[in-house]
């Protein structure tokens, strides 16, 4: 049979000569390194490298086109005793706290709902992610036309149910409006928890609802001690993830209100535009802009503890 | 389980999902109402009398025309469609080798290039913008898409790469194994055979990188200036307001358009989109 | 000539001794069995041949050549693996044509050589579907295809029968053993399965925690095991071990414990002579033990009281207890027993084994 003649007559082929780059494409640590490149590049230029000298600024007296001289933590005195910026950091954690809060809640409460069978399931949620999909600035400028003072199409509304008589000043009014841009972050990210959880809640297999059910716990004891303990690991992923975006949010804010009325809804990232872009105080911007690091830090050091800590279990 | 009478299920079910829903959804009916609404019916005041705000008898096209033959929103449509593509593209590219590098390879320096790799996936543009301009501006970008181009995958590349890492570990490494004995090399391996299993991957991070390139703001604020280089976020907030006149007619369609692309590509992989999602998540 | 020589084969994971120096000579055309428990390091030896794990220490040489630091790609060999590794993206065409694709042969040299192995394997009409639509047998044809295809100077098969069901595995070690009849190529086969090992291997290595306990041909391994763990690894029912006293009595050499009293027979007492009063482990194979006769002497027999009779139609295998001892026999068919009866069991000395108590080894 020629098959077995053809297989038994070459002789023992092995190491044909190959090239040094062949070599080294096969080397695991050497393949390993040049994949990575282009990542490790691109992170380092427009990350590490900006936050340095982000931070080298926030030491210097620099401003647009005067490169600046040394000048120690002048910068951070002269911030923290600008009362804007107290403001500032008043603002932005009332606003990321009372945000996530009612985000976490609500978009629990909708997973939930999501979380049984009915008709259209798939369809509304594809609906239901459209605001997180959609680009912020845009829809957000849908909220400030029905923000508007005069158009208002909200005052309308409350108006029809006569539940208002005068108008109601959304953003125009400075208590309101802290709220006002509350409301909009919450209605934007509520869909990213819901999804999210929803994934999380799928994981949970029915039978232990059923069993406790047959265990005489009611609805909310079931969810309780069932849905919310198994569900926390993801809750913690999405929320810290979500409080470091919501911390430092810009844009909501930046086309709502620009900041005002008279610095109520200034956060520290609309701030430090306005110093260090507006008003080209580089290092001063800079340095309103570090005042995101510390949470970020927090954030990322009980992220890698937790982490840790979940995957040796 | 909500069991019982059908009055329960309508309070604690119907009655708050339609809530969410219509809550949810409803100023994306306002945007494409008052597009299509003419001017004289737009700018009535809240408490006029013989007034619906949700509907018109007179429906117009003449904002969108406007829009589109009166400012550079085709022009800025065009800009955010090329900054989007090409920045999904190179993070795609980073995202594949990096993960594969980093889920099927093993090398001293791994576990801490992935860490590292994740924490800046934590960094928000806040932190970096002003000394990210001062760099912008010192390599001659400043005022260019490449500027957007080149930056934008400092966001995008974690996610990728995070996301592909997962999908990787799925696929048993007995394939890459075979494919080697048969005579691939490591990285041909890599392309024939891991690449193309992928694929679903590499749909949902493409998906995923797309949406959000579109929706970036502040570095397309900071670094771009002249109204033609614009993307459409940053062209319709900043050039539809002429003085201190706000053109909700334009501004509404700016928005609707603006966001039409995003919604289209996204109805197509909804899955794919909402496995990213929560894959971005589960880490 | 594709011998294969493994020369003091090491391979450690951190601390972990997977390998313990391995010396194997696998000659031209030899279907050679690694068998052994999970664990035993038969894989990682597989595995260090094919160049997915690296060598500790040690060498590994395809027909003289030393090919240590040669990448899979290089060595000429092909595998087939316990999952079948099927590419699940393409066709069972391009699943068997993509190592020749590699190695950039001719496009009607590819087509030639993947239609000749389909044939052999029967999977022709099958040529045009992906994985995910055949069956777990059709599946391991495709990845025996994969293989053949490359014609390789060495196949490596990694455990490929244990995911099909009792009886297309039987199925498929006939036609493995035909394949290898036809083709020639000297094969590296593991497996934990003693059955194939028996039934496949020219000659057979068992190991055992990273260390080569016995090689030889399968009979030979059977009727003369090297030491305990050989003995009682190979063969179904597994051999019979008790451990028992040696004495001198009237200048004969007697194997004693509860319940048991055998007269060594001559040739094994010369070898046995030095264990007098220390304790050694006797065994004796299932098969080799019968219901005593008349003419089968006293010092061959002992009594047993039978627990548990399983009557497999070709054999009937009575679990017995000999004094505290349990032993288990496999008798003819057309006895009559019954649970709880007591009988005399007769042993063929010509098949009893002796093994020292410490060492294990056989006397």
């Amino acid at each position: 049979m020629s098959f077995t003649t053809v297989a038994a007559a070459r002789p023992y082929v092995g190491a044909p000569r190959r090239g040094p780059l062949t070599r080294l494409l096969e080397d695991e640590r050497w393949l390993g390194g040049l994949l990575l490149l282009p990542t490790v590049v691109l992170l380092g230029l427009f990350i590490a490298y900006p936050f340095v000298k982000g931070v080298m600024l926030s030491v210097t007296d620099a401003r647009v086109g005067v490169p600046g001289h040394f000048v120690g933590l002048q910068n951070f005195e002269e911030v923290w005793n600008d009362s804007i910026f107290r403001i500032a950091v008043w603002n932005t954690c009332v606003y990321t706290l009372v945000a996530t809060a009612f985000k976490l809640a609500l978009g629990l409460w909708l997973a939930v709902l999501l979380n049984r069978h009915f008709r259209g399931k798939a369809i509304t949620r594809a609906f239901i992610l459209l605001p997180f999909i959609v680009p912020t600035v845009l829809s957000t400028l849908a909220w400030k036309w029905m923000f508007d003072p005069t158009f208002s199409v909200i005052n309308w509304i409350l108006f029809h149910l006569d539940l208002i008589h005068s108008r109601i000043n959304w953003l125009g009014e400075p208590n309101l409006a802290l709220i006002s841009v509350i409301i909009v972050n919450v209605w934007r990210g509520l869909p990213f928890y819901a999804i999210t959880l929803l994934a999380g809640l799928q994981t949970i297999s029915p039978e232990l609802h059923e069993a406790a059910a047959i265990d005489g716990a009611r609805a909310w004891q079931r969810f309780r001690h069932v849905t919310w303990p198994l569900l926390l690991p993801v809750t913690l992923v999405v929320t810290l993830f979500s409080v470091i975006q919501t911390f430092a949010d810009f844009q909501l804010v930046y086309v709502l209100t620009g900041g005002g009325p008279a610095n109520a809804t200034q956060l520290f990232a609309t701030y430090a535009y306005q110093i260090g872009i507006g008003t080209g105080l580089l290092s001063q911007g800079a340095t309103i802009s570090l005042a995101v690091f510390p949470v970020l830090l927090l954030v990322v050091i009980f992220q890698l503890f937790y982490i840790r800590r979940v995957e040796t279990h | 389980m909500i069991e019982g009478a059908t009055w329960r299920r309508w309070v604690f079910f119907y009655v708050p999902l339609t809530s969410f829903v219509v809550l949810l959804l409803f100023p994306f009916y306002w945007m494409v109402i008052t597009t299509l609404r003419p001017d004289r019916e737009l700018y009535r005041p809240w408490n006029s009398v013989n007034y619906n705000p949700f509907w018109t008898w007179h429906p117009t096209l003449s904002h969108i025309r406007d829009l589109l033959t009166q400012t550079l929103f085709t022009t800025w449509l065009m800009n955010t469609m090329i900054i989007a593509l090409s920045a999904t593209a190179i993070s795609l590219f980073c995202g594949l080798l990096g993960g594969y590098a980093l889920s099927r390879l093993q090398f001293r320096f791994a576990g801490l290039l992935g860490t590292a790799i994740f924490i800046t996936y934590l960094v928000p543009q806040t932190l970096l913008f002003i000394p990210l301009a001062d760099i912008i501006r010192n390599f001659h970008l400043g005022d260019s898409r490449w500027a957007l181009i080149l930056t934008y995958p400092t966001f995008l590349i974690p996610f990728c790469t995070w996301l592909m890492m997962g999908y990787f570990k799925s696929i048993p490494k007995e394939l890459e194994e075979c494919a080697r004995i048969d005579g691939a090399a490591r990285w041909k391996a890599m392309v024939y055979i891991i690449f193309p299993i992928a694929i679903p991957g590499i749909l949902s991070a493409g998906i995923f990188a797309f949406t959000l390139s579109w929706n970036e703001f502040l570095y397309a604020l900071v670094f771009l200036s002249s109204p033609g280089e614009k993307t459409v976020p940053v062209g319709v907030t900043s050039e539809l307001i002429r003085g201190d006149v706000f053109y909700w007619g334009e501004l509404m369609a700016g928005a609707l358009l603006g966001s039409i692309p995003v919604a289209f590509v996204y109805s197509f992989f909804v899955e794919h989109y909402v496995a990213s999602v929560t894959g971005s998540v589960k880490g | 000539m594709a011998e294969v020589v493994l020369q003091n084969l090491n391979k450690n994971f951190d601390d972990v001794y997977a390998v313990k120096d391995v010396n194997l000579s696998i000659r031209d055309k030899e279907f050679m069995v690694l068998v052994g428990p999970s664990g035993c390091g038969k894989t990682t030896t597989l595995r260090m041949v094919a160049g997915l794990e690296s060598i500790s220490s040690g060498r590994i040489l395809i027909d003289t050549k030393v090919i240590n630091d040669l990448s899979p790609m290089d060595r000429d060999i092909a595998m087939v693996f316990q999952n079948y590794a099927l590419y699940p993206h393409m066709s069972v065409y391009d699943n068997m044509a993509f190592g020749l694709k590699m190695r950039k042969l001719a496009r009607t040299e590819i087509g030639r050589r993947v239609q000749e192995a389909a044939e052999i394997l029967g999977i022709e009409t099958l040529l045009g579907r992906k994985p995910r639509q055949l069956s777990g047998g059709q599946r391991q044809r495709v990845a025996l295809g994969r293989a053949i295809v490359r014609h390789p100077q060495v196949f490596l098969f990694d455990e490929p029968l244990s995911n099909l069901d009792a009886k297309l595995r039987v199925q498929m070690r006939v036609e493995l053993k035909k394949l290898h009849d036809r083709l020639g190529t000297t094969a590296i086969y593991v497996t934990h399965d003693q059955v194939e090992a028996m039934t496949l291997g020219d000659r057979v290595v068992v190991m055992k925690d990273g260390l080569v306990q016995q090689v030889g041909e399968p009979l030979e391994l059977y009727n003369e095991p090297a030491n305990r763990f050989v003995a009682g690894f190979l063969g179904s029912p597994a051999m019979n071990f008790a451990t028992v006293a040696v004495r001198d009595n009237a200048g004969a050499l007697w194997a004693e414990d509860d319940g048991i009293r055998i007269r060594v027979p001559g040739q094994i007492a010369g070898r046995l002579g030095r264990y007098c009063d220390q304790q050694v482990t006797m065994g004796i194979r299932p098969e080799d033990l019968h219901v005593a006769g008349a003419d089968d002497p006293a010092g061959l027999t002992f009594d047993a009281a039978v627990e548990v009779v399983e009557k497999l139609g070709s054999e009937i295998l009575l679990d017995v207890a000999v004094g505290n001892h349990t032993m288990v026999a496999s008798v003819e068919p057309d006895v009559r027993i019954n649970v709880r009866d007591r009988l005399r069991l007769a042993l063929n000395p010509e098949r009893l084994h002796f093994f020292d108590a410490a060492s294990e080894a056989v006397i």
